[in-house]
């Protein structure tokens, strides 16, 4: 136990308290917010030692480590299906799952406004403890700064994670070839729709719920099925959506891509809302969703084991890679003529009329 | 969706396409400009380029707002803005990205640390004007005669409440007078240059203005319109029409779009716009110049709400890049690909001329949705 714990004259106030900036000034008062708040909500023994960072034991036999980053600035802090504290542990995870690996440990720092509600943090960080477990990752370390008031927005989290890859999976964006099958996991557009219904500019009260998920179960539940090698690659596709995640596995591996929009799950309520603001479903964020390239022979092995399941019991084949010099990801769209799909230019932005 | 899906149909589509190209007359070639952004849109979101026969070919008209909003107009935006921080500016969406003088853009300034916000309607803009009565802010109006109501009637409601920290900028343009230029310039008169058989018209600014007024058009010029709704079939079907109408030999004004155009028009709206605004003398167009009587502008009793003489705001006329092709492309005298800066210099992050701005630009669309046929039409390469 730290010894600084001992000094304290009174528990933090989770219910009325406020970040203030001594909480980021390393002393008694960092101390406190470290020891009540993150290393009982995330409690192991690595956080519980209150060392500078955490030793872990090395990777199985054969095993590489991957390790993958991700900073979270997302307003509003809470929304439907989830809250920054959850897709701080989702967006890594993923990003560590996609490339093959077991997810394994999570370090997390926090950037806190000063004025920051102690009651919202908390529910943040348990949260992130709760999103933690249930991925089977443990939050091993961390860090905390305060800004002052005006100089952040709430919370900022970033997370770093470390993964175990096991031997014999490779899978990476620059892998795709001509013929390969392109599957999704399910329902695209739901966690950016869900953001902005809930912004404020927008008073648009729609039933979208956030997707927010980690992939690593899934990943798992692929390999279990096809031949490491059949996998080709695996993407979250989060902001800049789908479509921009296909064009930058177009442009890594050298390939085009054709799709069938009508084969690309959507749910009615986000089409509804895309449709009303201008916006293409294709290029709205995901935070729980999986793009897979495989080998064609192992494509109904990869979607029956999508769809067996919870995360992807929607999953459906969306189209294939292509030879195409020039790397375009083209659609043949539900009326019957074609398109191209190209990067998102910007932010997206409602049409006028 | 329903009510929606309907429209985009690929059974229905290739029904349309069938009749299209059984009616085509295979010794001839058809050039129909759809005049609205909304159209252009719909051609390449959907591919609908792909279902005509390849002598039937879609012309991108120039209503586009965005693209027809002089390079001045937002200078003079970005300018009140950088000026003055008490001010909040609020736009559409695709107005924040137009490129303006010395590389800015609405957004730029934002970076630049000018308070500019995006609304979704002029009734955003009101309320935000309400909920911060310690600024000013101005509601940068654009778009054809669809978004002029709400500008209006926002205006209405300011002068009503007394509300004084609300102003509006005042840039909307009219339809018929740009479908007159275009049809009056000398490349589409001389025969041989541009031709142009027939128009697609407005579906959302003829539920305003009705049908009647393309009738002059129709009669003085002898090219067929076809009202037509945005959606992928509504086209198709408008096509169609055109096809008939050109065969025939008529010059009629058909409405595709009669679920929501009548032949009249919104009385109600028009009322509350003339109420209101009143004609310019003459507005500058992107692409198309001065055109006389073709633009509105704030009625002197709502002068406390018009940020044009509230700021004292001057109107300076700015020449685009000399290479840009914009004004060219929005007479329907050139295409995209035929500009030197298509895909090279201008990009959508990086657009020079505003056809580039939006995805209802003839660039901006053909970059997005129709670049891949630009590589096919070249030999394979080995």
């Amino acid at each position: 136990m730290p010894s600084a714990r001992l000094a304290h004259a009174r528990p933090l106030d989770l219910r009325n308290g406020r970040i203030e900036l001594a909480f980021g000034a390393g002393g008694r008062a960092m101390a406190q917010l470290i020891t009540e708040l993150f290393a009982r909500a995330f409690a192991n023994d690595w956080l519980a030692r209150g060392d500078d960072g955490a030793v872990l034991p090395a990777p199985g036999p054969g095993e590489r480590l991957v390790m993958a980053t991700d900073a979270h600035v997302v307003s509003p802090l809470f929304f439907r299906g989830g809250d920054i504290g959850s897709l701080s542990v989702h967006g890594t995870v993923n990003d560590l799952a996609v490339m093959g690996a077991r997810p394994l440990y999570l370090a997390a720092s926090f950037i806190l406004e000063e004025g920051f509600p102690l009651a919202d943090l908390a529910r943040i960080v348990d949260s992130m403890a709760a999103a933690a477990r249930a991925a089977g990752v443990a939050v091993v370390t961390g860090d905390t700064k305060v800004v002052e008031q005006g100089k952040g927005d709430g919370v900022f989290i970033t997370t770093t994670g470390i993964g175990a890859l096991p031997a014999g999976r490779d899978p990476g964006g620059a892998q795709a070839r001509p013929g390969d099958v392109v599957l999704l996991s399910g329902r695209i557009g739901d966690h950016g729709m869900a953001i902005m219904a809930q912004r404020e500019s927008l008073a648009f009260d729609a039933e979208i719920v956030s997707d927010s998920a980690p992939l690593n179960g899934l990943v798992e539940a692929l390999y279990a099925a096809v031949p490491a090698a059949a996998i080709r690659v695996l993407r979250d596709p989060t902001r800049g959506g789908l479509a921009t995640t296909l064009n930058e596995i177009a442009t890594q591996s050298g390939v085009g891509m054709t799709l069938e929009e009508a084969a690309i799950p959507v749910a009615p309520q986000v089409h509804a809302a895309c449709e009303l603001l201008g916006l293409d479903p294709l290029y709205v964020a995901n935070e729980g969703k999986l793009v897979v390239l495989c080998a064609p022979a192992h494509a109904d092995a990869v979607l029956a084991a999508l769809r067996a399941h919870p995360l992807g019991t929607e999953a459906a084949r969306i189209g294939a890679a292509t030879a195409d010099a020039q790397h375009f990801v083209q659609v043949r769209t539900a009326l019957g003529g074609r398109r191209m799909v190209d990067w998102l230019a910007g932010e997206q932005l409602p049409r006028i009329c | 969706m329903k009510y929606v899906d309907e429209f985009r149909d690929g059974t229905l589509a290739a029904g349309l396409a069938r009749a299209i190209a059984r009616e085509v007359d295979r010794g001839r070639d058809y050039a129909f400009m759809e005049f609205c952004g909304g159209h252009t849109h719909a051609i390449s979101r959907y591919g609908v380029a792909d279902l005509l026969p390849a002598n039937v070919r879609m012309i991108h008209g120039p209503g586009c707002p965005v693209c027809v909003l002089p390079i001045g107009r937002v200078d003079m935006a970005i300018g009140l803005a950088l000026a003055r921080p008490e001010v909040i500016l609020c736009t559409y969406g695709d107005c924040l990205r137009v490129p303006a003088s010395e590389g800015l853009s609405l957004l730029k300034a934002k970076a630049r640390g000018a308070d500019v916000r995006m609304v979704y309607s002029a009734a955003d803009a009101l309320a935000l004007a309400v909920r911060e009565p310690a600024r000013e802010v101005v509601f940068f109006a654009i778009g054809f005669e669809t978004t002029t109501p709400p500008t209006a009637l926002v205006l209405r409601q300011a002068a009503a409440q007394g509300l004084a920290n609300f102003s509006v900028i005042c840039n909307h343009v009219l339809t018929p007078p740009a479908i007159a230029a275009i049809l009056g310039a000398p490349e589409v008169r001389r025969l041989g240059s541009v031709r142009i058989d027939g128009f697609i018209g407005p579906a959302h600014v003829s539920t305003l203005i009705g049908s009647r007024p393309y009738e002059a058009f129709a009669a003085q010029y002898r090219k067929p319109v076809v009202i037509a709704g945005f959606e992928p079939l509504d086209v198709m079907q408008a096509i169609l029409m055109l096809v008939r109408q050109v065969n025939d030999g008529r010059a009629e004004v058909e409405n595709e779009f009669t679920r929501a155009v009548s032949r009249d028009g919104n009385a109600k709206a028009q009322a509350v716009v003339a109420e209101v605004l009143e004609l310019r003398p003459s507005f500058e167009w992107r692409g198309l110049g001065a055109l006389p009587d073709s633009a509105l502008r704030i009625r002197s009793a709502f002068a406390a709400w018009d940020a044009e003489a509230k700021f004292g705001l001057e109107d300076r006329p700015v020449a685009d890049n000399r290479a840009c092709e914009c004004g060219a492309i929005l007479r329907g005298v050139k295409q995209p690909v035929d500009c030197k800066l298509f895909a090279t210099a201008c990009t959508p992050e990086n657009p020079m001329g505003s056809c580039m701005v939006s995805s209802e630009g003839a660039c901006a669309a053909h970059y997005n949705y129709g670049r891949f046929r630009d590589s096919e039409a070249l030999p394979a390469q080995d």
